[in-house]
């Protein structure tokens, strides 16, 4: 017999659109294939440069997020009580008049009684220019409870951050060190560079207390205990300042280290003596006066003292030199042997001095000094929330900066990079704007990053001007906002009372808040005349998740197949070391269902509500749609949302609007690059050639070169203040918070966690599946059957010395809550440390799924254990379950304690299951009458080719 | 049909590394988006958004986790798909002949119009490669997207696997295993690639890679401390580092 | 594996009917006339009814045609021939038998030999699963010939072969169930061989690959029913072999057949169900579970 015949060379589909992933925040290019005018595959677009071909499981998966049957289908209003579920479908004319109604006499009275907070959208410029023209103080994205601590340290210290705004020179990199990381928002590119180093056999070491995903491939994991990071790092410094493995010019050059602190006691101690100009100066070695901190030729001496003034670096030598810092006195702590800690430090050094790389690449430095070279300590790392979740996560943070800067491993080939339009310093960010005056915009944009207390958002008697208590003395620098505290904070009417609470993408009743249940009730509490606590609710969510239920009002979003979208060089963009970059979504296919893209129906809201912005003179709407908005507004004269094909077309980073730019991007893929020259590719914030560059396309109006701050002046100005000194005081029972938090130097302290005390010993940990995002997973076929349910995993100290088997659930105990999970073993775990998967438990009812779905009978939430405010303290007060410094949710102090209960069938707690409310039906293999047409295809034997979604 | 080929000079198939696989599943879904539009029937899945969803993959990733004696304990990812064997037993068990190896270069397929979906093939391959999809009733497997590496209407560098290109880490090689000198087998040969469960007799086509020995004991510190602090102070520290003495 | 119903009535029913027909073919027993038609009928019924059965274990019956063509390699090609071979010959028996035309018994003799090849194409199916130790050996088709000629010894009212071949029949079981024991270690797979991380340490699951249930998992790895395998045991020896052998050497002789037949095939359905429920596939390693 033959080989049957076989086409070789099907055409795959009738016609591909690119566009831009959405299953999660990283932004990969898609090529979407279309079948009789159906999405019938999706594949990773090659030309992209975020993810140049690749996609993760979710990505390969959108076909099921656009098929889901949990879409939400027409605006709703709710009819029950709220929490029912009850809803009625109107019209979208309905629904903008009623929230025309809701918000226009609040513009006109007390725009702050409305609090817009919006979760990983990636539109954020857009959004926070819209609550900007509506005029109330309390916006903000999601970052407060995500990650700003690195954000903000990043921000404080190098004009850069970890998350996807910096990335390892994956090319020449000879040693990466992760620490804290399962998954990140840069998902793609971490995983292609990862592939990268293996490639050239690279060591990867991995810090964590977890080894899955990229530790596991780690080549040597170190377990920590959790917290103890910054110990961790601080003790490197300590080896590496002990043995003089640091890197001295690049901290002479490029750092504040060799700027004089203020020795003399008062107001001004702490601070950089200033000159006549009030700049900060060094001492010149060749000279030793002082000399311009900028000055051509000047090479400023580390060890300077003048007129009794020290430099930083010796501040910092002396400090990270003691005793305290040894390996062996944090060995414990950390859960790490000294040995090894030590035998790391010797790794990094080795990596960073005996095989420093050279390129011979001329480049020029911002005091007009010339370099034949770049040289580079091809040392690198990453960190994320394994380090921010913490209560110490900021200055841990600062910590980690501190060690990649003595190593002069940034910005240096081989070493992390920054991605335009970062570095970018801390100078050059808005401070936060918070003034109300009713019927009017505010005068700036609401976030910002504050450097001295003047610069907080309090009201005129010293309480927090916004809901989330961003920038007040309970977290100064709150650059995202507190998003975990706006329910909270509205229920409590604690700094006062709020009327509509208007919320986008963030399914704040369930996986993103802390203590869940508390909240669902502050979502439905009622005051005695028996009106909601929180009066109004509106919500633009795009499935039916957990939060719609408790929403009056919800504004159905398309898919991310069916809208336009910005990803934009005003917010988070898809930029890479070597090139800024933008990009775009369009409608691929068009929405089956009565639903509107959010940020059109925002502009349209605007519109009616006569937002200046948003209106022509003659009270017409601006903008037609999104569409319109992101190729025609300007946020500068010549800066818009996009840099590409600006003007006629050929202008990048400036020019007029360019009707024609939605079909060039179109054409090009959905994105835009603007490419770094070679001569600017390193040493950006001192290199003269970037920071031309970044002038001409658009981040800067002049040259911004700067120096990394060690020493942080903004910090030690709250110190100041905290000591008795200036006229914006704290109040007393913050005092010694802010003195220990607000060092100018990093340092370490316990998780505010750790007062839970020995009743329980064990540190309770969410990591990120790969292959689910979040809570909006659960609606896809296909990723429901890789993670439909998860375990706690408990490591083997616990499993063994509790006599846990197999089938086993355990109660789990922290001091806020107490649930009843599955668990499993681990080996490869940090002994004081259990885990599981974050957000795959759900709600009965919720996400289309059936009330008896595996996600909501063995599935479960951590959730329930952490509170957003710790217990109550000896003096009566009961802070925020997050870092002192920026406000960041404490998601990893959680502790708790296991107590074994032998099999369940379910988790507890459990709660009603929510009513389906009106939504999509179809779905994966749920269409009847393709199932009949399929069976009676089968039937007549030739079901081949049939397509069953 | 199901006559093995006597040989097959070409032997396309599959280098997974171990080493660097993260467990990711992007090849699990990429190829179930490539085979639920492509060869054959579609991958159904049955009850997906019920209590007990489950449907029809070519490809899934296992995690297993590995104690060394004297190291601390590691977990591996562990895709699995088919393996294209030479000796392949699903092969000649078929009593229709819709199992089959290509002669042309080995890769094992399914007909599944002359499939009667009667599980034996899925019974005799020891790596659990084959499932049969219950809404369409024929037996479903790994194509090595034998309707992507040939397809002319994709462009050249497409003409890959799915999960191959979908790939985050580049964990995933396709090539021919039957040419010592293809880029595949080099690897193979460098990093002592491996067949699965040899004992079977199937002779696998394709291989994968080991993890890299990892976790270096404690090693002694190269790190001296340029002089005893204790002795001569900070300022004697300071001086050395800095140069001056 | 698991115990498929049409799987467990096809192997039960087609190996009692071809062990039947093979001794009707050579005469062990020899019914004539309408006694001849009703008796070859049951027999025929019992092989067809088994073969039918089959089929529901099909995902796509409608193309069982099929089947016939890979003789060369596979063994259920080989049974459907086998069996098609041997209704067929056994057919002009058969109807010589019911009409008296006097056939020479040469024929059912080619028959029976045929039959006896059907029963062991059948056991091939399974003994040829390399993946499934327990099955790979000659005990299964020893075990499968033993049941088809004591079941077909007793049902051809022939109590001293019925007991010879009960004795033998329980002896293969016994070895059967002995070396199948065994098997799975002896044939070396292991969680460290399926993965190649032997070298490094002992590995074991740490996640499966999806929470949700699949193919694999429903026909493959089966492990329910497992623990009592035991007791089961003793129950299918005692109602397969021991309870015929006491009713044949107890009870008059009609009433013998009966009840020895009725245990015998009771005693067959648990035996086979069993024999996949026991069965453990090496893919199960993958799962942590066998
Ligand atoms: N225990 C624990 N809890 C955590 C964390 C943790 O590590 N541990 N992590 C925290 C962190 S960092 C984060 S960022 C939060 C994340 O928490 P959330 O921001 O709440 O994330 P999602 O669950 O993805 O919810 C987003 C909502 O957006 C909706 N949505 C999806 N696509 C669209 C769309 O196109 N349009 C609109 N309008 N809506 C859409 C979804 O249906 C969902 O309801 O969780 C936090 N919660
Ligand atoms: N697939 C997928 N990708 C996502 C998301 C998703 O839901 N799914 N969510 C996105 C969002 S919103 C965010 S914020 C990012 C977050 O991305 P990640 O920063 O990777 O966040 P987590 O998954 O919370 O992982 C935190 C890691 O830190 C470790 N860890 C916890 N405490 C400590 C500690 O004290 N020290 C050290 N060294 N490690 C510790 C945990 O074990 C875990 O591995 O991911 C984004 N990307
Ligand atoms: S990482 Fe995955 S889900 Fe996120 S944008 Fe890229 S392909 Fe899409
Ligand atoms: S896509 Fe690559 S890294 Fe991800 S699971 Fe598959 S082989 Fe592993
Ligand atoms: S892996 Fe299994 S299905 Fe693939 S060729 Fe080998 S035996 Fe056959
Ligand atoms: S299921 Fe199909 S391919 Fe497999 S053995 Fe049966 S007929 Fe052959
Ligand atoms: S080669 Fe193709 S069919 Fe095989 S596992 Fe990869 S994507 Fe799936
Ligand atoms: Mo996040």
């Amino acid at each position: 017999m033959t080989a049957p015949p076989l086409d070789l060379s099907p055409p795959v589909s009738d016609e591909i659109r690119q566009t831009t992933c959405y299953m999660c925040a990283c932004r990969c290019g898609i090529n979407v294939h279309l079948t009789s005018g159906k999405v019938s595959y999706i594949e990773g677009n090659r030309d992209h440069p975020i993810n140049k071909g690749v996609l993760c499981a979710k990505g390969a998966s959108g076909i099921m997020q656009v098929t889901a049957p949990s879409r939400l289908r027409a605006p709703l209003r709710r009819v029950g009580p709220r929490g029912s579920g009850a809803f009625e479908e109107i019209s979208w004319d309905e629904a903008l008049k009623l929230a025309v109604e809701w918000l226009a006499p609040l513009r006109e009275t007390a725009p702050e009684k409305l609090a817009f907070f919006t979760g990983r959208d990636q539109s954020q410029s857009f959004t926070g220019w819209w609550a900007q023209q509506f005029g109330t103080p309390n916006y903000a994205a999601h970052g407060g409870f995500c990650s700003v601590n690195m954000a903000a340290a990043g921000i404080y210290t190098l004009g850069g951050a970890f998350w996807e705004f910096g990335a390892p020179d994956w090319e020449h990199s000879k040693l990466f060190v992760l620490f804290g990381v399962a998954e990140d928002h840069d998902s793609n590119p971490i995983k292609i560079g990862i592939g990268k180093l293996k490639d050239r056999g690279v060591r990867m070491i991995g810090v964590n207390p977890i080894r899955t995903g990229y530790n596991a491939v780690a080549d040597d994991w170190i377990g920590i205990t959790p917290g103890t990071d910054g110990l961790l790092i601080l003790s490197l410094v300590h080896c590496l300042l002990e043995a003089g493995k640091i890197d001295l010019e690049y901290l002479a050059k490029f750092t504040n280290a060799p700027l004089l602190v203020n020795s003399t006691e008062g107001p001004e101690q702490g601070l950089f003596v200033k000159n006549a100009e009030v700049q900060p100066f060094v001492i010149d070695r060749r000279t030793g006066m002082p000399a311009p901190w900028d000055g051509k030729g000047v090479e400023p001496d580390l060890g300077a003292v003048w007129q009794g003034h020290r430099t930083v670096f010796q501040h910092l030598a002396e400090r990270y030199l003691a005793p305290e810092y040894a390996p062996e006195a944090v060995a414990d702590r950390c859960g790490v042997t000294a040995a090894r800690i030590r035998a790391l430090a010797a790794e990094l050094a080795d990596v960073a001095f005996n095989q420093a790389i050279t390129l011979d690449r001329p480049w020029v430095d911002f005091r007009g000094d010339e370099h034949a070279s770049m040289i580079g300590r091809p040392v690198s790392f990453h960190a994320m929330r394994g380090i921010s979740a913490h209560s110490n996560g900021f200055q841990t943070a600062r910590a980690l900066h501190l060690l990649q800067i003595v190593l002069g491993a940034v910005e240096t080939p081989g070493s992390w990079r920054l991605k335009p339009p970062y570095p970018k310093p801390v100078e050059a960010h808005p401070t936060p704007h918070f003034v109300t005056v009713p019927g009017k915009p505010l005068s700036g944009p609401h976030l910002g990053y504050v450097r001295a207390p003047e610069q907080l958002a309090l009201r005129d008697d010293g309480t927090p001007a916004r809901i989330d208590k961003a920038f007040s003395w309970e977290n100064p620098f709150s650059a995202h906002g507190l998003m975990q505290m706006v329910i909270p904070n509205a229920h409590a009417g604690d700094p006062y009372r709020i009327d509509t609470l208007f919320l986008y993408m963030a399914n704040m009743a369930w996986n993103s808040s802390m203590n869940t249940a508390a909240v669902m009730e502050m979502l439905t509490d009622k005051t005695a005349d028996g009106d909601y606590v929180i009066p109004r609710i509106i919500y633009s969510d795009a499935y039916a998740s957990e939060m719609v239920a408790y929403a009056d009002l919800i504004l159905p979003d398309t898919t991310y197949l069916e809208r336009h979208d910005c990803i934009s060089l005003l917010d988070r963009p898809i930029s890479e070391p070597d090139a800024a970059g933008d990009a775009i979504r369009w409608p691929v296919v068009e929405p089956d269902r009565d639903v509107r893209g959010f940020q059109s129906v925002l502009l349209d809201l605007g519109a009616r509500l006569g937002l200046p912005a948003m209106v022509n003179a003659d009270g017409s709407a601006k903008f037609r749609d999104y569409a319109d908005y992101i190729v025609s507004h300007q946020r500068r004269p010549g800066v818009g949302p996009l840099i590409g094909f600006r003007g006629d077309g050929t202008l990048e980073g400036r020019g007029d609007p360019n009707p024609d730019q939605m079909a060039r991007y179109i054409d090009n893929g959905g994105f835009y690059q603007a490419h770094v020259p070679e001569e600017a590719s390193y040493f950006k914030p001192w290199n003269m050639a970037y920071q031309d560059w970044a002038v001409a396309t658009s981040f800067f109006e002049s040259p911004q070169p700067y120096l990394f701050n060690l020493w942080s002046e903004p910090m030690r100005r709250f110190q100041l203040a905290a000591e008795g000194h200036g006229h914006v005081q704290p109040p007393d029972h913050l005092r010694d918070r802010l003195k220990l938090a607000m060092d100018p130097l990093p340092i370490w302290y316990p998780p505010f966690g750790d007062a839970a005390g020995a009743d329980f010993p064990v540190h309770a940990l969410t990591q990120r599946p790969m292959a689910m995002y979040h809570s909006w997973g659960s609606q896809n076929a296909w990723l429901r059957q890789i993670h439909g349910q998860n375990v706690l995993f408990l490591p083997t100290k616990i499993w063994t010395g509790q006599g846990f088997v197999e089938g086993d659930f355990a109660r789990v105990t922290s001091p806020s809550g107490v649930i009843v999970v599955p668990v499993a073993h681990m080996a490869a775990l940090n002994e004081h440390t259990v885990w599981t998967w974050n957000a795959i438990g759900k709600r009965k009812g919720a996400w289309g799924l059936d009330a008896d779905a595996p996600e909501a009978a063995k599935g479960f939430l951590l959730n329930h254990l952490i509170s957003e405010l710790l217990p109550e303290q000896g003096d009566g007060m009961r802070w925020a379950n997050a870092d002192p410094v920026t406000g960041q949710a404490a998601w990893f102090d959680l502790r708790v304690r296991i107590e074994r209960v032998g099999p369940r069938d379910q988790t507890a707690p459990q709660f009603a299951a929510l009513p389906d409310p009106p939504r999509a039906s179809g779905g994966r293999g749920q269409d009847p009458a393709q199932d009949l047409a399929k069976n009676f295809l089968k039937f007549l034997g030739s079901g081949r080719k049939g397509q069953n979604t | 049909m199901t006559s093995l080929p006597a040989s097959t000079g070409t032997k396309l198939g599959l280098v997974i590394d171990l080493d660097t696989c993260v467990g990711c599943h992007a090849c699990v879904t990429a190829c179930k988006g490539w085979n639920d539009q492509g060869y054959g029937a579609a991958l159904s899945d049955q009850n997906p958004y019920g209590a007990d969803p489950s449907g029809t993959f070519l490809n899934r990733v296992h995690s297993y986790q590995v104690v060394p004696d004297d190291a601390p304990p590691q977990i591996v990812n562990f895709p699995r798909s088919c393996l294209h064997c030479e000796d392949a037993p699903c092969v000649t068990v078929c009593p229709t002949g819709a199992s089959y190896k290509r002669a042309e270069d080995g890769i094992v397929l399914v007909n599944e119009d002359a499939c009667i979906g009667c599980g034996l093939c899925a019974w005799a391959c020891p790596y659990g490669a084959r499932e049969l999809d219950m809404d369409a009733g024929v037996m479903k497997k790994c194509t090595l997207c034998v309707d992507r590496i040939y397809n002319e209407t994709l462009p050249e560098e497409d003409r890959e696997p799915a999960c191959v290109r979908t790939c985050p880490t580049g964990a995933r090689h396709f090539g021919d295993l039957g040419d010592p000198h293809s880029a595949v087998s080099q690897l193979v040969a460098a990093r002592g690639g491996f067949a699965l469960m040899p004992e079977q007799g199937t002779k696998p086509t394709n291989r994968y890679l080991p993890p890299r020995p990892k976790d270096r004991p404690d090693q002694a510190s190269l790190l001296a401390p340029l002089l005893d602090i204790k002795a001569t102070g900070f300022a004697g520290w300071l001086d050395k580092v800095l140069g001056k003495i | 594996m698991n115990p498929a119903p049409s799987v467990i009535v096809f192997t039960v029913l087609s190996g009692l009917g071809f062990g039947f027909l093979a001794c009707l073919g050579t005469g062990l027993l020899h019914p004539t006339g309408w006694t001849a038609f009703f008796v070859w009928g049951f027999g025929y019924a019992l092989a067809v009814g088994g073969l039918v059965a089959s089929t529901f274990h099909l995902g796509n019956p409608q193309r069982a045609l099929l089947a016939f063509s890979q003789w060369r390699t596979s063994w259920l090609s080989r049974e459907a021939w086998a069996a098609v071979a041997t209704l067929l010959v056994l057919a002009p028996v058969a109807l010589s038998d019911w009409l008296g035309l006097g056939l020479p018994r040469g024929f059912g003799w080619v028959g029976a030999g045929l039959a006896a090849v059907t029963v062991l194409c059948t056991s091939m199916i399974y003994a040829q699963i390399r993946a499934v130790p327990r099955w790979h050996d000659w005990s299964v088709p020893l075990v499968f010939l033993a049941f088809a000629a004591a079941g077909g010894a007793m049902l051809s009212f022939h109590p001293q072969l019925a007991m010879l071949m009960l004795v033998v029949l329980a002896m293969a079981m016994l070895l059967h169930w002995r070396r199948g024991d065994g098997a799975f270690a002896k044939a070396g797979s292991t969680l460290s061989t399926a993965t190649g991380l032997g070298t490094i340490g002992t590995p074991s699951v740490f996640e499966l690959p999806h929470t949700g249930g699949n193919y694999l998992l429903r026909e493959m790895i089966y492990v329910v029913g497992r623990r009592h395998a035991h007791k089961l045991r003793t129950i299918a020896a005692g109602l397969a072999v021991a309870a015929p052998m006491f009713s044949l050497l107890l009870l008059p002789e009609g009433v013998a057949v009966v009840v020895a037949v009725a245990c015998h095939l009771v005693g067959a359905f648990v035996q086979r169900w069993l024999f996949f429920a026991e069965a453990e596939h090496v893919v199960g390693l993958y799962y942590g579970k066998r």
